[in-house]
């Protein structure tokens, strides 16, 4: 059951208890209890909306920077990747397998701010060997949303 | 000056175009309308299937196939049928594929009906099974299956509806719009009634995959004691979500098979053969997307049927297909006032229950073919409707 209420929540956060306990032929208390738990053991760890910023004025740039990392004896790659992920300009921090070590994404205002971020924050770190950085060009989908385009239902309004 | 009127087959004209079109003409020309009017699957047919369409595309297999489809697409629908309900067909002599289940109806029946034949249709029902009857010179009559008994049909009510010129009963279950199916304890029943007669049964299993609940779907055919007087039809537009491809199929007895695939020869030739490349992935590989598909019309199902009887419209729970059926009877205005003010007042467009035959009236049909987020606002808005009726 929380693997299938989970899955709700992923798609819509905002389904409000009663929607999911009829969903899920369950009672509400239930969900709700359940809820809980799931906060309470940090499974569940926030809700987000999703946005389609590149249509808003204020929208802002983000790029995905490869970071290759000398590991330290002890920590291996943790003690750099808690150095990385307390900046507020970074949005995600991921150990990769393959050739290169942490996959970093980091948001800034204007090409430059990320630039100079990456520059100044990131390259400067004493056991990052190489920075390289990928700026987005265009967001297509956003955790499972499509951003291009509204879906469109090409149905009609009735079909008997 | 051709005079029209005298000229064109009066069997046809004197088929009346569905009463509702003038309603369904107005939903059209408005704006912004929440719609849970439409009968087909909103997902996109798994992209495995379309991959297959293509790749026999680029293979340049775009001949026609043989007349009763690709023979390894009948040696699949066999298995299938097999693998999900012990059903035997032998697929070089009991299988026919069709375009969509429609085509199956209609050469089914004109396989069986001689002109004054009558058939057996229970109404509230998909549209086509009176004016094909029609059309093939046969008579219909039907049964109006209630409310209180989960609009199944009684072994009373058919046996009332046979005469000495039956000819054939049409059981469509899982069935659109009511959501209603006949089990294997229904059906056993009825075969009580028919056991003594040649009356023929024309199952239209197309919603098979769509059943909810403890109970699988039974085919009318997987019953020992029908086997032999059933045309099973079936086909891929719901279970699969591929209306668009027209593909269906029709499995009995040799000696109707010959004769409708006959019909089947000279007006269709063979189904396209595209479709039925890519239906043989669909039954192949497509088990894990079937079930996807039903988990979801099932949470759907649940939230729909949840809305309606909170709103006030008692909604019995379907058990079948993808639509909800509520009664809308306590607001004292008939399915079409209903349909009609709905779409004015609150533009949601929902189907009145008489679009399926007269004993649709006092009931809407709503389809879960839809977002739960769509469907969520929809409800909403009837709610609104349904406590200004009240205010």
């Amino acid at each position: 059951m929380k693997s299938e209420l989970l899955k709700l929540l992923c798609r819509n956060a905002r389904y409000t208890n009663e929607e999911l306990a009829v969903m899920l032929g369950i009672d509400e208390k239930t969900i709700e209890k359940t809820i809980e738990e799931l906060e309470k053991d940090g499974i569940i760890r926030g809700y987000k909306a999703v946005i389609d910023w590149d249509s808003l004025d204020d929208a802002y740039v983000s790029a995905i920077v490869e970071l290759n990392v000398v590991p330290k004896a002890d920590l291996g790659f943790e003690e750099v990747a808690e150095k990385v992920m307390s900046y507020h300009e970074v949005e995600s921090v991921y150990l990769m397998s393959g050739s290169y070590d942490l996959n970093v994404v980091v948001k800034g205002k204007t090409l430059q701010d990320v630039a100079r971020f990456v520059a100044r924050e990131l390259a400067t770190i004493d056991s990052v060997t190489s920075t390289t950085t990928h700026f987005v060009m265009r967001r297509y989908k956003e955790m499972d949303v499509h951003l291009c385009d509204m879906e469109h239902d090409d149905r009609g309004q009735f079909l008997l | 000056m051709i005079d029209y009127g005298k000229i064109l087959n009066t069997t046809v004209t004197e088929i009346k175009p569905s009463g509702i079109r003038k309603f369904f003409d107005i939903a059209e020309t408005m704006e912004d309308v929440i719609s849970l009017g439409v009968g087909e699957p909103d997902f996109q047919t798994p992209w495995r299937i379309r991959k297959a369409g293509i790749n026999s595309l680029e293979r340049g297999k775009t001949k026609y196939s043989a007349n009763k489809g690709l023979g390894v697409l009948r040696v699949e629908i066999s298995r299938y049928l097999e693998r999900k309900y012990n059903l035997k067909y032998n697929p070089d002599t009991e299988i026919l594929v069709t375009v969509g289940g429609s085509e199956a109806i209609d050469s089914a029946i004109r396989a069986i009906v001689n002109f004054g034949d009558e058939v057996i249709i229970p109404q509230p029902s998909y549209v086509c099974y009176e004016p094909i009857t029609r059309l093939a010179g046969g008579v219909p009559v039907i049964i109006e299956t209630k409310a209180e008994n989960d609009f199944k049909v009684t072994p009373e009510e058919l046996r009332n509806a046979i005469s000495d010129k039956t000819k054939a009963l049409i059981l469509p279950y899982p069935c659109n719009p009511t959501g209603a199916v006949m089990e294997k304890d229904d059906l056993e029943a009825l075969y009580d009634v028919i056991k003594d007669t040649n009356i023929i049964v024309i199952s239209d299993e197309i919603y098979s995959e769509l059943t909810y609940g403890d109970a699988p779907h039974t085919p009318v055919a997987s019953l020992e004691c029908f086997y032999d007087r059933t045309i099973t039809i079936n086909g891929f537009s719901k279970a699969f979500s591929m209306t668009g491809w027209r593909l269906g199929y029709c499995c009995g007895p040799k000696e109707i098979l010959d004769q409708i695939t006959k019909i089947h020869q000279f007006n269709i030739m063979c189904a396209p053969t595209t479709s039925q490349y890519a239906a043989i992935e669909a039954l192949r590989n497509c088990d894990e997307d079937v079930e996807r598909m039903h988990e979801e019309y099932d949470r759907r199902r649940k939230l729909i049927v949840n809305g309606f009887n909170k709103i006030g419209l008692t909604c019995r729970e379907p058990k079948g297909a993808f639509y909800a059926f509520p009664c809308i009877k306590s607001t004292g205005l008939t399915s079409e006032e209903f349909c009609e003010r709905l779409l004015r007042e609150k533009k949601v467009a929902v189907v009145p229950g008489t679009a399926f035959g007269q004993g649709g009236e006092g009931f809407i049909r709503a389809s879960y073919c839809y977002s739960v987020e769509h469907i969520i606002k929809a409800l909403k808005r009837i709610e609104e409707f349904v406590n200004e009726l009240n205010a």
